[in-house]
Formats: C-alpha cells, structure tokens, sequence
C-alpha cells in the first residue's frame, strides 16, 4: 500500500539530500576548476586540503572550544597558507614542466598530506560535531525544518550548505568578472605570456588561485563533515575525485560549470542509490560518459579551437 | 663524432633494453640458486614483474599515443578475474599448472583486449582531460560490476549471478570461484619468475615492434600533431584504438599474472589508486620510454617494500621521494648539471607525450 | 631522456642506499622499533633468557582499515609486555603494515620471514588474511589471526587458527539471540555489501532467520567507499515498519547510522556484531546516541573482571584510548600462543616448521584452553575455529551491560 503522496515525499527527500551533497561537491569542484582554469593543472591534492580544513576546525571546536565560526575562519586560513606553501614549494618549480610531471608531484603531495594527518592524527575516526542544530528548552535538538507532519526534513546542515555555495558561486563570479584581481586571473588563463606583457603579475595571480581554491576547500571540509560527520585522514580523497569528476561534468575551468556538475552529480548518486547501493558510483561515471559523448566539453565547457 | 643511422641506434637501444631484462632476470635466477636473495625480495618478483608490463602497457597509450587514461587498473582487473576463472574451471581439463598459467594470461589478455575495445570506440572521441575522466570513469565502473559478480563453476559450466553465492545454483562438487566484495578466495598459485620474465619479454618485443613500425609511427604522429597527421591520410580512430587494444591485452595478461600469484584478493584492489600507483612508473620512467619504464616500474615498486623498516613514516618518505624526484627532474639547474654528463641526443621522446 | 635517466640515477641511488642499509637490519633483531618502543625492555631481559621468540604481525598501519591494524597491535604490545615481565618465555613482536591489502600483506609476509620471525600473528583483515594464510601453509608458519573471521581464512589449511568467532557463526547466533529474546518481529538488515564480514555475517543471518521464522522486512546496503549518507537505507527501514536494525558492520558507519536516525526521528533496537565494539571510544561521538544499542561483542571494556581492568588501564597508560574488542583479540592471540608455546615447549631456536607441528598440535588438543578476555576456556578445532560463549551487551549509560 504505497500512496502517491509517499512517493512524492521520498523523492523530495531524496532530491533534497542530493542537492546538499551536490553543493558540497560544487564547492569542491569551484576549488578543481579555479585552479585549473589558471596554472592547467589537475590539483589531485585538493581532496586532502579539504580533509585537513576539517580537521583543524575539528580541534578548533573540540579541544580548544572555539565557537564553530572561528573554528571556520581558523581552518579557512590554515589552509589559504597551506595550499600558498603547496603551490610555492611543490608546483611553482613546475610551472614550465609538462603537465602530467605537475599531476604526479600533485598526487605525491596528496600522499604526503593523508600519511601526515595519519601520524599526526592517528588513524581512528572523528565524529565531527553537528553545528548546525539547537536545543531547545525541553532538551530536544533540532536540527532541521519538518514539513509534512515529519516525513520530510530539511536539516539546517542542508540549508547552509546550498545557502554557502550560492554564495560563494556569485561571489565567485562577481570576483572574477569586476575586481582587478579577478580579472587578472582571467587574463593568466587566457594567455600567461601575453598577460605578464600587461603587467599582471602571473605568480602573484596563481598564488591568490590557489588561496582562494584551499579556503574553500576548507568550508568545502566543515560542510562535508558536518553533513556526514565522520572524519579520517582518507575522508577527503573520494570527493575530491567526484568533485573532480563534477569539474569535467560542467566543463572544466568553468565556474557556473562547477556549480551545476557538481550538483548534479550529487542529485544522480543520491538517486543511484535508492535503485542499487552497490552500482550507484557506477551509474553516476555512466551518466558522466554518455554526456561526455555526447558533449565532449562538458555541459557549459568552452569548445576549444584547434590551431591549425 | 660519428653519427649512427636512424635504423642502428633504434636496433642498438632496443638490445640494450632487452640486454638489462634478461641480464636482470639471470642475476635473480642465479642469486635465487645460490640462495642469496632474501624470501621478501623472492616474493617481489612476479608482482614486479606485473607492473613492469603493467607500465610498458601504460607507455603505449599515455607516451606513445598521448592520452592520459587514469582507469588502467580497470584492464588489469578484467583480465586477473577471467584469468582466474579460466585457470580455476579447467583445473581438471588441463592439470599442468604451467599450460593452465598460460591458457589463464590468454583468457584474461583476451577478454581485457575486448574490453579495450569497448571503452576505447566511445572514449577515443574525446581529447584531453575529458578523456581522462571517461577512462577513470570507466575504470571506477569495472571495479563496481566486477564488486557485484559471483562467478562459479560445477560439471554443467560456468554460473554467473548479481545477487549472492546461493544464487548460483551449484551443484554437488562446484565451487565459487568469484565471491562479489569478497573477491577470489581459493585461487591456487601458479605464476612463476620465469612466466613473469616471459610476459615482460613478450610485451617488451610487441610495444618496441609497435613502436618502431609503420603503424606506430602513425600513432606518434597523432600525438605530435594530429591535424597535420589526419591531413596527411592517417586515419585517428584506427591508429588510437590499436594502440588502446594493445595496452588493454597487456594489461589483461599481466592482471592475469598478478592475480596468480595470490590466494585471494579482492576487486578493491585495482582502483583508482593502483591506476595512479602505475602512471607514477610511466611518468618516471619517461614518456614514450619503454626502457625508462620497465626500470621505474621494477625500482619504485621495491621502494616502499625497503621502507619497511622506517615503519610508521614509510608512506610519508615515499611521497616526498616522488615529489623532489619529480622536482629534480624537471629542474632547469639540475638538468643542465647532468646534461654535461651525458650524450647529447635527441628529444625525440621526451617531447610530446603530454600533449592533451 | 637526460630528465629520465637522472630520474632513474635519483631513484636508484636511493634505492640502492637503502639497500644496503636493510641489508644488515634483515638478520638483527626483529624487535619492533616503532616509536612506542613497547618491547624494547623486554629486549635486554630477555638476554638472561636464553632468546626470545620471535613473532611477526601483520595487519593494516595505514589506509582505510588502519585503525583496525592499529589496535591489534597495540592490544598484542601490551600482552608482549606483560608476557615480558613474567620473566618465563620472552617474545618480541615484529609488526608490519598491510594496508589491508592481499599483495601488501604477502610482501610483508614475506619480509618477516625474512626477519627471521617463528610464527605469524595476524592479518587483521580478510582478504589480506586469506592471501598470507595459502603461504604460510605451503611454507608451514603457525598463523594465529586475531580478527579475520571469515571461514576462507582457515578452510582446509590445518596451521591456521582464529581467535574471533566465524562471520557464519556470529550471523546465526544474532538471529537466535533475537528470536529467543523476542528483541523485534520486524527486522530490517542494513550491510555493507563491499565487505566480506558484513556480507559473511548476513548471509548466514538470513539463512538462519528463514530457517527459525524470523521476519525480515527490508534489507539495505551500501558500499563500502560511499559508507557517509544513510538516509536513504534509514528511509526504507523505517518505511518498512521495523523494529528492529540489524547492523553486521563496523562502528564508524554504525555511528553514522545511529545519528541519522536520531536525526529523522527513528528509534528501533539496534543490533549490532563485534564490529560495532569500539564505536562508545569514537571521538566526538554523542554516546547518547547509542543507548539502547545492542552488540554481540566477546569484549568488554567496563566489565569489571579483574584481568579486563588491568588490561584497560595498561592499554590505556600506553595509548591513551579505550581498548576496543581488535585489541582485546589481539591480547588473547598473544597469551593464546604464550601458554602453547609453554606447553609444547617452543623457544628461541625452534625452527618456524617446528613450531609450526607443535603448535597445530597443542592448539587442536582437546586438553589445551585458554582463558582471555574475549572468552574463558577458549578452545580450537581442527579446522581452526574457536569456540568460546557469545555475549549479548547492551548500551546503558554510556557503558555497556552484559545481558
């Protein structure tokens, strides 16, 4: 006896789950796109910087006590100098070498990120706290808005979630489109070369990418923890590699393209998952195939002109 | 100084790579004999030998024809499971263990060859990064299928089933040979040294043969140009999926040699992080450079096994030796340092590869 | 090619220093040298002694599973420790990284032998387990493992011996236990179908439930590497009208499940298996959370025995967590291959194949039982099982209860 109004409900649920993973992969994948856009690289460890911003706000929080907004900031400029360092020492050596020798050091400094965390760490989960809840004076917690008489909820950890990528989309693209800097980035990632002429400092430009790419990184980790709530010092690799996947979906090195891969992305797995556990990851890198044949540079990518 | 012909220097380097092959392969056999080389090295050397094919695979698509593919392991894994149940269901039609090997590494190169075929008529369309991320993707996708396969065997042939061992319907006497997550688990050892040395040498003499003939020519064409080459009559698909077939019947036969060397293991195995593990060899070694290759394979595979003794701090030395590696090598200074030491010779190799 | 060949020279240069420099470590001492350093006094007593057995460990140190590895090390350091300061045999324990992983686990297999180790204690996790155990049977290595239960592990090697229950066994005992205790009517399952225990536990669990009339109403899984978002397995169970979840899988998911239930508003029994223990010591865990959580764990902590209380505050002195069952697994591996090694009368120059007979031997004994904290008279067939009481503990107080 399943009536209509469940079903309806379920996949509101799940539409609604889908999309908050889907911004947290957006947000993910804005870090991937940035950067790419910019220095050509795919930054493999990108999905580690998220880990760490989760773990500093972690202790942040927990052992020190900060409130979580500090915690945030903390961890947002732990990893604004963390990617700085990364990029200075590992990448800017590389920046004439060719692309894949920059993917291999970029690998090796996610190996180097996770085994840190593991002996800095130690290997036993985190639980990571739910910010986003309140108790009331009766000592229940709430952490969400519940319509329907409770057969649907909007957790709070949703709502900021979605509200944060947004935000950062627009801010993002405001950034990009009407402030010096901004611009700057964009003429790096049209022509370095011709961009220097203009007197544009290239490695300034690719230093700030890189900054702005691991503070997002890190809301990108306090989301992510906050929704799933464990934390590990693998946690951030597999959605570092969807979140990746979500930058190719949208067309990479294209900020709208990042928001909408990835929430996409996030809406597919979600409902792969109520048809078949097992087989969602490969339902959501089938979709992504039969899009990329069908438009081979993502869904809002720049065709690229062939020079001939 | 005199300068060789085209056709010399190409037949000179080529022995060259074969001399260190077989040079390594009695060296090992003759410390083995006279009982110098300790049980851990002895233990290394099929699964070393898996991933030098495994890399030489690799060169082919990623140096030779220039695309990036970060689903390798996905090949490999195809031809280790069919491998596995070829060799585990004929146990008692061919009872030598060394024919079953070789009738395994044909099962698993072939079916892996087919699976080349399947992902490389879609995924040949796309250039770039967007390739990557198919081959990735595809990868990701064996990996799921093979997770959810249970295969088993009795007198009427070969069961197959999606949901559990139950579902197979064996009869008296048949035995589940693929258990879903909990991959192969009575798989009898059969690989060998020598058969490791063998398929090293078989795909040592396709990928330099390849390289060096017409075909492969045309392949390294595309790469370096490929308007210009397509201008030229070379036709891209044609040329781009051998290269692509060959690389996945490479990676079925070693996937095949890897997976008979264990009891059991598990389709979690070849993941993203094994596909990754052997572009780091490719990289290494040289793009396009097959000796390079088969050396990085054979050495950084041994790396962390002799970081043993740092224990807890053995992955983390690892990934800084692969970043100042690569740092070093790519450093204007140092190369012109070692530049004076050796042979001016050409780029021919080096340059391209990349190319996305 | 100047680029490739200083590759090559930079990376075999550092292959080559190291080379030699394990060269000379392969035939010292296989003590472990980790920075606990947990041994390393029993290293100079043991000189007195007359040599010390060597036993090599195996189980995961990094990668997903480390945590496990990790508190079957530290677990067995402890025993080692304490075995130590008795005076009698003297151990060192060799423990090397799988990172839980078939051919990792092999090379380090291998390694160990080539350190010299007696017998091999471990692998920690299945897969990596079943690998090790087809070599130390052709090679006849006594093999111990404290936590892979899967019957593949020991299924006809006769050297290979487990100190957890078996993932078959653990599936039926639950559906009994809930059947006899009338625990719920309406079961829901949620598993983890990329994991061999999870997937040994409930294929047995399902057969024993059809078999005695227990009604499963829905069974949900999730693979292994997407183990974050429950709600959609939550959804179903609770769409599904049941009262109670059954949880064969480890705590960390477990935990998740647990509070995103809380979140949606649905409170059944929860039941868990040996895998859930460990999930009270999670940090940043609301315990809360688990009141109520039932778990068939042979394990624990709070029990106020008192070789349980020395073993928690030794643990706890050592690593400054809670010892969970892996740890306490591994302790009674170590004192089960202590009191047969006393028994059959190993030492320091047994041959690995003789301690290998004798050892098979003194286990398969029906004689031969070992009292640990996971179980008292714990006692081994020949097919390497062992057999020891289940016990049912139930979440109060942020505390577990013996049922």
């Amino acid at each position: 006896m399943i009536e209509k109004e469940v079903i309806v409900l379920s996949l509101l649920n799940n539409l609604i789950n889908g999309i908050s993973l889907g911004s947290v992969y957006a947000i993910i994948a804005l870090g991937y796109t940035m950067v790419y856009g910019i220095a050509k690289m795919l930054n493999f460890a990108h999905g580690d910087v998220i880990m760490v911003g989760a773990y500093i706000c972690f202790f942040a929080t927990q052992n020190f006590g900060l409130n979580p907004v500090v915690g945030v900031i903390l961890a947002m400029l732990v990893c604004t100098v963390l990617g700085i360092v990364i990029e200075r020492l590992a990448y800017k050596p590389l920046r004439s070498a060719p692309s894949l020798a920059v993917l291999i050091t970029a690998i090796g400094v996610s190996y180097f990120l996770q085994n840190s965390a593991l002996l800095m760490w130690k290997s036993d989960p985190k639980i990571f706290p739910k910010f986003f809840s309140y108790t009331d004076a009766e000592g229940t917690v709430h952490s969400g808005i519940t319509l329907f008489d409770g057969q649907l909820t909007i957790t709070y950890v949703a709502i900021v979630t979605v509200a944060a990528c947004v935000v950062i989309m627009i801010g993002l693209t405001l950034f990009t489109g009407k402030t010096k800097m901004g611009k700057a980035m964009r003429a790096c990632s049209e022509d370095k070369s011709a961009a220097q002429l203009m007197g544009i400092n290239v490695n300034t430009t690719i230093s700030m990418t890189f900054a702005i790419g691991s503070a997002l990184a890190a809301i990108a980790g306090v989301l992510l923890c906050s929704t799933y709530q464990t934390l590990m010092p693998t946690t951030g690799s597999l959605p570092g590699i969807k979140a990746f996947t979500a930058a190719v979906f949208g067309g990479i090195g294209s900020i709208p393209g990042a928001m909408l891969g990835g929430i996409l992305l996030g809406i597919i797995e979600i409902f792969a998952k109520t048809v078949n556990t097992q087989l969602s990851d490969a339902v959501v890198f089938g979709v992504l195939i039969v899009v990329l044949l069908v438009k081979p540079t993502g869904l809002l990518g720049k065709a690229v002109r062939e020079k001939v | 100084m005199k300068t060789l012909s085209p056709g010399r220097k190409r037949l000179i380097d080529n022995s060259i790579t074969y001399g260190i092959v077989i040079a390594a392969y009695i060296i090992l056999q003759i410390m083995n004999a006279g009982g110098h080389m300790s049980p851990s090295l002895q233990g290394l050397l099929v699964p070393i030998c898996a991933y030098i094919t495994m890399a030489i695979s690799l060169n082919l698509v990623v140096g030779i024809s220039g695309e990036l593919s970060l689903g390798h392991a996905g090949f490999m894994s195809v031809g280790a499971f069919s491998g596995v149940v070829a060799s585990m269901s004929l146990q008692q039609a061919i009872p030598s263990g060394s024919i079953r090997l070789a009738v395994s590494m044909v099962v698993g190169a072939l079916c892996a060859g087919v699976a080349g075929l399947i992902v490389g008529v879609p995924v040949l369309r796309l250039r770039g990064d967007y390739l990557a991320i198919v081959t990735l993707a595809f990868g990701e996708i064996i990996k799921n299928i093979i997770n959810v396969l249970y295969v088993g065997v009795d007198q009427n042939g070969i069961h197959f089933s999606t949901a559990n061992e139950m579902a197979l319907n064996l009869e008296e006497g048949g035995m589940a040979i693929l258990k879903g997550p909990m991959g192969v688990t009575s798989n009898v050892k059969l690989s060998s040294f020598t058969a490791g040395f063998i398929l090293v040498m078989i795909a040592l003499v396709v990928a330099l043969n390849l390289i060096n003939s017409r075909s492969g020519r045309a392949i390294m064409a595309l790469r370096d140009n490929r308007i210009a080459a397509e201008s030229v009559g070379i036709g891209a698909t044609k040329y781009k999926l051998m290269a692509f077939v060959t690389s996945a019947v490479m990676a079925g036969a070693a996937g095949a040699l890897y997976a008979m060397n264990f009891s059991s293991f598990a389709a979690k195995k070849f993941d993203f992080n094994t596909s990754i593990l052997i572009l780091v060899f490719v990289v290494l070694g040289g793009l396009g450079n097959i000796r390079g290759s088969v050396i990085a394979a054979a050495l950084l595979y041994v790396l962390p096994e002799l970081l043993r003794d740092f224990y807890d701090y053995r992955m983390l030395i690892y990934a800084v030796v692969l970043i100042l590696v690569m740092l070093a090598t790519n450093n204007p200074t140092i190369k012109g340092f070692f530049a004076r030491f050796f042979r001016k010779e050409k780029e021919e190799t080096a340059k391209g590869g990349a190319a996305q | 090619m100047k680029k490739r060949i200083l590759a090559l020279t930079l990376a075999g240069t550092m292959t080559m220093g190291l080379l030699a420099g394990c060269g000379g470590g392969s035939t010292e001492s296989a003590a472990p040298s980790d920075a606990t350093e947990s041994t390393a006094p029993a290293e100079s007593a043991s000189a007195a002694e007359g040599g010390v057995i060597k036993i090599g460990g195996i189980g995961p140190l990094t990668g997903g599973a480390a945590v496990y590895g990790l508190a079957t090390k530290q677990g067995a350091e402890v025993a080692v420790e304490e075995i130590n300061a008795l005076g009698g045999l003297q151990f060192s324990l060799d423990f090397q990284d799988d990172e839980g992983d078939a051919e990792k686990a092999v090379n380090a297999y291998n390694k160990l032998k080539g350190n010299g180790v007696q017998l091999i204690y471990g692998c920690t996790t299945t897969t990596p387990c079943v690998a090790v155990a087809a070599e130390t049977f052709n090679d006849r290595y006594f093999q111990l493992t404290p936590s892979a239960s899967s019957t593949s592990v020991t299924e006809g090697k006769d050297n290979v011996f487990q100190v957890c229950f078996t993932d078959p066994n653990q599936g039926t005992t639950a559906a009994d236990y809930i059947k006899d205790n009338g625990l719920g009517t309406k079961v829901a399952v949620i598993y983890n179908n990329g994991d061999a225990y999870s997937t040994g536990i409930y294929n047995s669990f399902q057969s024993e439930a059809d078999t005695i009339g227990l009604e499963i109403v829905t069974v949900q899984t999730f693979p292994d590497d997407t183990n974050t978002d429950f709600t959609v397995q939550l959804s179903a169970a609770k769409d599904a009208g049941a009262d109670l979840v059954f949880m064969p899988i480890y705590y960390t998911p477990a935990s998740l499940i647990l509070n995103q239930a809380k979140t949606m508003g649905y409170a059944p029994t929860f039941f868990g298996c040996d895998g859930m223990d460990g999930i009270l010591d999670l940090e940043g865990f609301d315990v809360s959370l688990a009141e109520g959580l039932m778990l068939m764990t042979p394990f624990n902590a709070w029990g106020e025995d008192e070789r349980t209380v020395s073993f928690v505050k030794a643990y706890q002195d050592a690593y400054g967590t809670i010892p969970n069952q892996f740890a306490a697994d591994g302790y009674d591996c170590i004192y089960a291959i202590y009191e047969a090694c006393m028994k059959a009368g190993i030492t320091a120059e047994t041959s690995p194949t003789d301690v290998c007979e004798k050892l098979i031997a003194t286990f398969t004994d029906s004689a031969f039982s070992v009292d640990g904290l996971t179980g008292t008279g714990m006692t081994w067939g020949t097919n390497g099982e062992v057999t020891k009481a289940p016990v049912v503990v139930k979440v109060e107080g942020g505390v577990y209860v013996t049922q």
